[in-house]
């Protein structure tokens, strides 16, 4: 008979890694093997002050599998010192790693609060655009008022265009005036004219 | 007039508009990748009108709201345990078992050293039909099987169905869906109407407790060439989630392959498992070269 | 219906759904996707004459996505357009890198879009 009781599992609690301190939990992010420095990336969950050294290297990181867990490591923790370092990461040319700051700043709302009207505010228009996609998904009472506000206010048709969107999902009555006067804003663009519809509907419920 | 009233009727009165009904789907659908259509909606409806009223939401957009916007998630975690219905019996959603043994397993063994064993696991395995439905087809499905150890593993949070999957006992319902040649073959009729395992079977599974989101407890578990973890990633919140996807990867040989429940989607959780098809089924795989 | 097959790829619900009412006008069968993962899984589950992939999308981007794409066998010569809200040349350089056929700048202008589709899916204009 082919089956055969399995002798691989190891049975008990396997051996203890060894107890390493933050510094060299850091350390041991750059060297080695992609599963040495997931263990790494996963010991250092638990400390905080590591959220500057775990995004740090996450922009050098070329393996999937421990970006993955670096960045699971800090939507753990849910600080102000992991939103600081991943904030820039919205700046970056790399695509994979501006889309991996912004589910991690979606995992914490509260602590990324104090952080939204300025990056609604930032002069580069990219950053306002992943703001919104950052709010988009965000669950936080304030994110209608927050898309609101662009969508009645900003100067960028893509950046109006994504807040748009993410009022037809997340958007309430309070919003449906700015969405209306929307198209006005930009005459042209047939997308524009076309979301603001979209989101009102769903809003309403018609 | 009534149909016009009936659809502009708030969902208190337990009606969705067309609108909200669209508005739930797709964000129900983003984030647990299960999708509704029309012909769910009267379950989609009830189930809603339950979930309003256990949260004391004042209509459906109320609820909306709350579901959209809590922080903690845990009014998102009771409406995906609502809107998912969870039955464990023998050779369900057995398409994925003939992807195993048609496809997959053909795959793992090409160039594969005989005293390699091949490593599938049932995670979770419940009271143990997932596991032993993996036996079964195996030993009837796959003609390669006798050239191999195979080693299937089963695995719970929950050590009382670990327990009971281990008496290899089952009713009626149970085996419903598995033809009466096999139900002959595989397990002898009991006196009080269940069924029992052949004792072979029963004894070749290794079952044994793991807590998916807890390393030490996964850390006894590497070089797995299939798991099947069918309907338990869509319970997780999503951190929990990603701690379990990332145990899973780090269990897996590189070339492993995922197969999930019927209506779930790796792409709500991570790219860290690719789809391919294994026929016309959609499976998941740890890149070959992935460390 | 003229036959060909679009699958847009995009995590924007309304650009999902003005590309859709777009092509289906024009006679294309669309189906969506609002991710890279997504996207992959629709690919291979049927055959398409033409993939649309937003670059900025959760689990995966239309980058990777579109990478993978052309190292699949079954789905390298599928035409891919890539659109996003980037115009620099960095971004575009990016995407013909990664395999893309064509790239559209956001927000999606129906005349190129409905262009655009016929042309890299041999639709003859009407």
């Amino acid at each position: 008979m082919p089956l055969v009781r399995a002798a691989s599992r190891q049975s008990g609690e396997p051996a203890p890694t060894a107890i390493r301190d933050r510094d060299a939990l850091a350390e041991a992010l750059h060297g080695g093997s992609p599963a040495e420095r997931r263990e790494a990336a996963r010991g250092l969950a638990a400390s905080p002050q590591s959220a500057g050294a775990l995004c740090a290297r996450l922009g050098a990181e070329p393996d999937a599998s421990v970006r993955s867990v670096i960045l699971t490591s800090l939507m753990g923790q849910r600080s102000q010192a992991a939103v600081a370092a991943l904030l820039p990461c919205l700046r970056s040319e790399d695509a994979a790693l501006r889309n991996a700051a912004i589910e991690a700043l979606q995992a914490m709302p509260e602590v990324l609060e104090p952080h939204v009207d300025g990056l609604l505010a930032d002069p580069d228009s990219d950053v306002r655009i992943f703001a919104v996609n950052v709010l988009a998904a965000l669950p936080h009472a304030r994110v209608p008022r927050w898309l609101e506000g662009v969508v009645r206010a900003d100067g960028h048709v893509n950046v109006c265009a994504a807040a748009a969107d993410a009022l037809a999902g997340a958007g309430d009555e309070g919003a449906v005036p700015a969405l209306a006067a929307l198209p006005a804003r930009f005459p042209g663009e047939p997308f524009i004219a076309f979301a603001a519809s979209v989101a009102i509907r769903r809003i309403r419920g018609l | 007039m009534d149909a016009i009233l009936a659809a502009r009727a708030d969902g208190a009165a337990g009606t969705l508009t067309r609108q909200e009904y669209a508005r739930f789907c797709e964000f129900f659908h983003r984030h647990t990748g299960i999708h509704f259509n029309e012909q769910k909606r009267y379950f989609v409806e009830r189930r809603l009108v339950d979930r309003i009223a256990a949260t004391g939401s004042d209509g459906f957009r109320d609820y909306f709201g709350l579901v959209r916007f809590q922080a903690s998630g845990e009014e998102r975690q009771h409406l995906v345990n609502a809107m998912t219905v969870n039955e464990t019996y023998f050779f369900r959603e057995d398409y994925q078992f003939a992807a195993l043994t048609g496809g997959v397993l053909p795959l793992l063994a090409r160039g594969r050293a005989a005293d390699d064993p091949i490593r599938i696991w049932s995670l979770p395995c419940a009271t143990g039909e997932e596991p032993y439905s993996i036996a079964i087809a195996i030993l009837e499905q796959w003609e390669q099987a006798d050239s191999f150890g195979i080693e299937i593993l089963g695995s719970d949070i929950d050590s009382k169905v670990l327990a009971e999957a281990r008496q290899g006992v089952y009713g009626e319902r149970s085996l419903m869906r598995l033809p009466h040649s096999l139900r002959a073959r595989y397990f002898s009729r009991l006196a009080d109407g269940q069924f029992r395992l052949d004792p072979g079977i029963r004894g070749s599974i290794d079952f044994a407790p793991v807590n998916v989101v807890d390393p030490r407890s996964m850390a006894g578990y590497r070089g797995m060439d299939v798991i099947f973890c069918r309907n338990m990633l869509i319970y997780f919140d999503d951190l929990s989630r990603r701690q379990a996807v990332e145990a899973m990867y780090e269990c897996m040989s590189p070339g492993g392959f995922i197969f999930l429940g019927h209506s779930e989607s790796m792409s709500r959780m991570t790219s860290l498992f690719l789809p391919c098809k294994v026929g016309d089924v959609v499976a998941y795989r740890k890149p070959p070269c992935g460390e | 219906m003229n036959g060909k097959r679009i699958l847009v790829v995009d995590d924007g619900m309304t650009v999902r759904m003005f590309c859709r009412a777009v092509l289906e006008g024009d006679g294309f069968g669309v189906e969506e996707a609002d991710n890279g993962v997504e996207g992959i899984e629709r690919a291979l589950a049927s055959k398409f004459d033409l993939l649309l992939v937003d670059i900025n999308m959760p689990k995966m981007d239309g980058y990777e996505m579109i990478r993978q794409v052309r190292g699949d066998p079954g789905l390298q010569s599928v035409p891919v357009v890539a659109i996003s809200t980037e115009a620099a040349d960095g971004d575009i350089t990016r995407a013909y890198e990664a395999g893309a056929n064509f790239y559209m700048v956001k927000p999606v202008k129906p005349g190129e879009l409905a262009e655009a589709a016929r042309l890299l899916t041999g639709v003859r204009a009407p």
